[in-house]
């Protein structure tokens, strides 16, 4: 029996058309999931349907829950049915949370602002059994605990049981897991589909992941534009689609690349025993502040024009290593030489092995001046040579970087915000490649990217490899990625290097079992109907 | 909690020590002797001398630092150069003056400041929004003192609703001082109002904004409910900031305000000490004043992580 059908649903927000003529329905346990790629309007037809839209919305179109029609019913009453019959859960679940109210009231409240008669005790005792359902029991998290005691994996459990105290007909997860590392992942992934079949609860999932989405879902549909372009049962749709788009979206989220062949190894830098401690704040007045070690005794070398790949879950001490490969952080313990020379000098960086290294970052918004133009922006590393190149050698220098990133010499004199993500990103490698560094990190270069611009800076990457020869570590949380552009891959855990290896061997055979755990969790994409 | 607290005291008596020392060095350095100034330029030098060692200024500045510290300790401020009264008898009396209409002051700001400030955010870009924002502008750009002359104007000139100046005393009774000390007290409240207001508003509106507030909607609060339940207590750590930070203003910057309305609080005081080089006085009001804010600051401290469990446990 259909739970909720949207019917015919369009939506424009201050004279923007940000749906068209969307139409999708769910049957009580079911799991339906909807995919694209960012600006498809997912996210819109999720808020559509709790009626939770912005300002200015206007929508055309019938949302029926039930027997009833949501699109026709006041605020008042859509109050009443809110977390009553349907429930959502959001992205970010450090936020989601009140910082200073207890996990415990914040659960109840649900619970109370449906039931006015149910005592505050009752109240409790109910979100008490909603959190232990969820995986939160009390004797480890009491009802006390606030958000900020609590992981993002605990935080996203507490959004969930608000979401479900009252066992709604209709839960909504709204990309619930892209925040989350990859173990937590697979476990908040797997508590949904409980829950979804022990309440016989409808499940509509937002999710960007293609991988997530092929794993859990029963019917997918696949939005572009605020229109659906294909929509099917999971595995019908899989081995038979039919929209390119669909095709490509397939194709770009498995997307491999050819690197050429790696030229013979000599050492370019090498890292030894390296520590990292940062100071803690003193617990008490007089006593010494205690340490936290976040990158512990690391050693490895990466050879000239190698690949290598760090991955890693979060806080295991990527970020921290990044910064002092980079010479922006004394290091406690051990050495990091480039071609010989350490990286970090008395108390800054050494300019002489600085320059010969460049760092592309994961935000391709927030890592440019937004008021100086392209070419100002990717001279930017010219300040770290002795003797930059001015006038037409400098113009040269500038065309050459743009066109290896697949630009043009007149993108030049334009701002940052006349380009989109993937533009940006390009312009950030190019922003890299202008002083033609030994050695490039890419913290997280892609993370931020949808999966089609993604595949073209892979491509770009892969291309770059055969023109300039470059040697480069690549951090990434993301496996499938790591995979396709590195030769060899360090995994860290608790600031230690546990598993280093070629990159094929690592990930078809690995030794340690954090990496076997880490590898069994991500979701992996059937391979059906997709050229690889 | 405990420990939160144990070390905002700490800090507190930590600062007051330092702020003694300041004070009394700046005051010591500052150029102009007392005796000198009370006898005139034709004293005699025995006669100094004999001044001076009554004053207790012929003895070391160590000597006389921890003579005037300890002394306040045990509520002894020293006598008056000028006055030869008690110095704490002085302040005592200003103090009477200056403390309730600070308070007042700061109780009518926040009352006046916590309504706006949520009008005008729940309903942003509105006209209520707009409106209220444009007095705050007002509020802000005008003078206290040339409200406080519009309202003897209005309130005591014209209606004659209260007396244009002048305090009667607390003996009169609570609300016949009170009421003395509305003018002022609006006076002073208003400009301090409309920072508030827009203090509030923009927190909240900050507020607003957060995922967490979402997530009250997805509940089914009501707007409105989602704003008092889980908007408000979020938004108060800036205002709590700046109500503070008020307070100690209100204490010691209402002198211009004390001239309109002639009133004989702790701002003239120290203005007339220091005209008269009458440096114990300045001294004592001075470290009161510090002590005052400090104090508030420890209060606002507590307030805080009474607000925010996130600062109970960073110890």
């Amino acid at each position: 029996m259909t739970l909720l059908s949207i019917e015919n649903l369009s939506l424009s927000i201050h004279q923007f058309d940000i749906l068209h003529d969307v139409t999708l329905s769910i049957a009580a346990g079911e799991i339906v999931a909807v995919t694209g790629e960012s600006g498809s309007g997912k996210s819109m037809t999720a808020l559509a349907t709790m009626q939770l839209l912005p300002k200015g919305a206007h929508t055309t179109g019938r949302i029926v829950l039930g027997d009833r029609e949501i699109t026709a019913l006041d605020e008042t009453t859509l109050c009443t049915m809110r977390g009553n019959d349907m429930g959502m859960v959001f992205q970010e679940p450090m936020t989601a949370l009140n910082p200073v109210q207890t996990i415990g009231a914040q659960v109840a409240e649900t619970i109370r602002i449906h039931d006015r008669t149910i005592t505050r005790a009752e109240a409790f005792d109910r979100a008490a059994e909603t959190l232990t359902r969820v995986g939160l029991p009390q004797d480890r998290f009491p009802l006390g605990r606030y958000p900020h005691e609590l992981s993002g994996g605990q935080r996203q459990r507490v959004v969930i049981a608000m979401a479900i105290a009252l066992q709604p007909r209709l839960l909504i997860a709204d990309e619930p897991t892209t925040a989350l590392d990859v173990t937590t992942q697979a476990q908040i992934l797997d508590l949904l589909k409980r829950l979804a079949k022990e309440d016989d609860m409808g499940l509509l999932m937002i999710t960007h992941d293609l991988a997530v989405v092929a794993d859990m879902a029963d019917r997918i549909v696949v939005m572009r534009n605020g229109k659906i372009v294909e929509q099917g049962e999971t595995g019908h749709l899989l081995r038979h689609m039919r929209h390119p788009y669909t095709k490509m979206l397939f194709e770009a989220s498995g997307h491999r690349v050819n690197l050429p062949a790696a030229p013979a190894p000599a050492p370019l830098m090498r890292v030894e025993r390296v520590i990292r401690d940062y100071r803690l704040p003193r617990t008490s007045v007089f006593g010494a502040p205690g340490s936290f070690r976040a990158v512990d005794d690391v050693s490895f070398t990466i050879q000239r024009g190698e690949r290598l790949g760090l991955v890693g879950e979060s806080g295991c001490g990527k970020s921290t290593l990044t910064r002092a490969l980079l010479g922006l952080e004394q290091v406690q313990g051990g050495s990091i030489m480039l071609d010989g020379e350490p990286v970090f000098t008395g108390t800054r960086p050494n300019l002489a092995v600085r320059r010969k290294m460049q760092v592309v970052f994961q935000d391709p918004f927030g890592s440019f001046n937004p008021r100086h133009r392209v070419d100002r922006l990717i001279t930017e590393p010219f300040h770290l040579l002795p003797d930059p190149p001015s006038g037409a050698a400098r113009t040269r220098a500038i065309d050459e970087a743009l066109l290896a990133v697949g630009l043009t010499p007149r993108d030049a004199t334009k701002y940052i915000h006349e380009f989109s993500g993937g533009q940006r990103q390009r312009i950030a490698i190019a922003r890299a490649l202008i002083i033609r560094p030994d050695l490039i990190l890419f913290d997280e270069a892609v993370s931020a990217l949808d999966v089609s611009v993604r595949a073209q800076i892979l491509d770009l990457l892969a291309e770059l490899c055969g023109a300039y020869d470059l040697t480069y570590l690549f951090i990434s949380h993301d496996l499938s990625v790591v995979r396709t552009v590195t030769d060899r891959v360090l995994v860290m855990k608790s600031g230690k290097i546990v598993e280093e290896g070629l990159t094929k061997d690592v990930f078809e055979r690995p030794q340690h079992p954090y990496t076997k755990t880490l590898i069994d969790a991500a979701p992996i994409l059937p391979d059906i109907g997709v050229p690889a | 909690m405990l420990r939160y607290t144990l070390k905002r005291l700490f800090s507190l008596i930590l600062s007051l020590a330092v702020a003694s020392v300041v004070i009394f060095a700046v005051i010591e350095i500052a150029p102009g002797d007392p005796a000198s100034f009370m006898l005139g330029m034709n004293a005699q030098p025995e006669t100094l001398a004999a001044l001076r060692s009554e004053l207790g200024l012929d003895v070391s500045k160590v000597e006389r630092y921890f003579a005037w510290t300890s002394g306040m300790l045990t509520g002894d401020f020293g006598t008056s150069y000028t006055y030869r009264t008690p110095v704490i008898d002085m302040i005592r009396d200003r103090l009477w003056v200056s403390l309730p209409l600070a308070l007042y002051a700061l109780v009518i700001s926040t009352l006046v400041a916590f309504p706006a400030g949520i009008y005008a955010a729940s309903r942003r870009g509105q006209a209520g929004d707009i409106g209220i924002m444009g007095a705050t502008q007002l509020g802000v750009a005008v003078p206290n003192f040339w409200f406080a002359m519009m309202l003897v104007l209005i309130f005591a000139i014209n209606l004659r609703w209260f007396a244009a100046g002048g305090f009667i005393g607390w003996d009169a009774g609570f609300w016949k001082g009170l009421h003395a000390l509305t003018l002022p007290a609006i006076a002073l409240a208003l400009p301090q109002a409309a920072i508030l207001a827009r203090v509030m508003r923009s927190s909240l509106l900050d507020v607003l904004g957060e995922d967490f507030m979402r997530t009250a909607r997805a509940k089914g609060l009501s707007s409105r409910q989602a704003l008092w339940r889980h908007g408000l207590r979020n938004a108060l750590i800036p205002v709590l900031t700046i109500i503070g930070l008020q307070f100690s203003f209100l204490l010691a910057g209402s002198i211009i305000i004390e001239q309109v309305f002639y009133l004989p609080g702790l701002g003239r005081l120290v203005f007339q000490s220091i005209s008269a080089r009458d440096l114990i006085v300045v001294e004592s009001v001075v470290m009161l004043l510090v002590f005052s804010v400090i104090l508030v600051n420890f209060l606002v401290d507590l307030a805080y992580a009474a607000v925010d469990p996130r600062l109970r446990s960073r110890t």
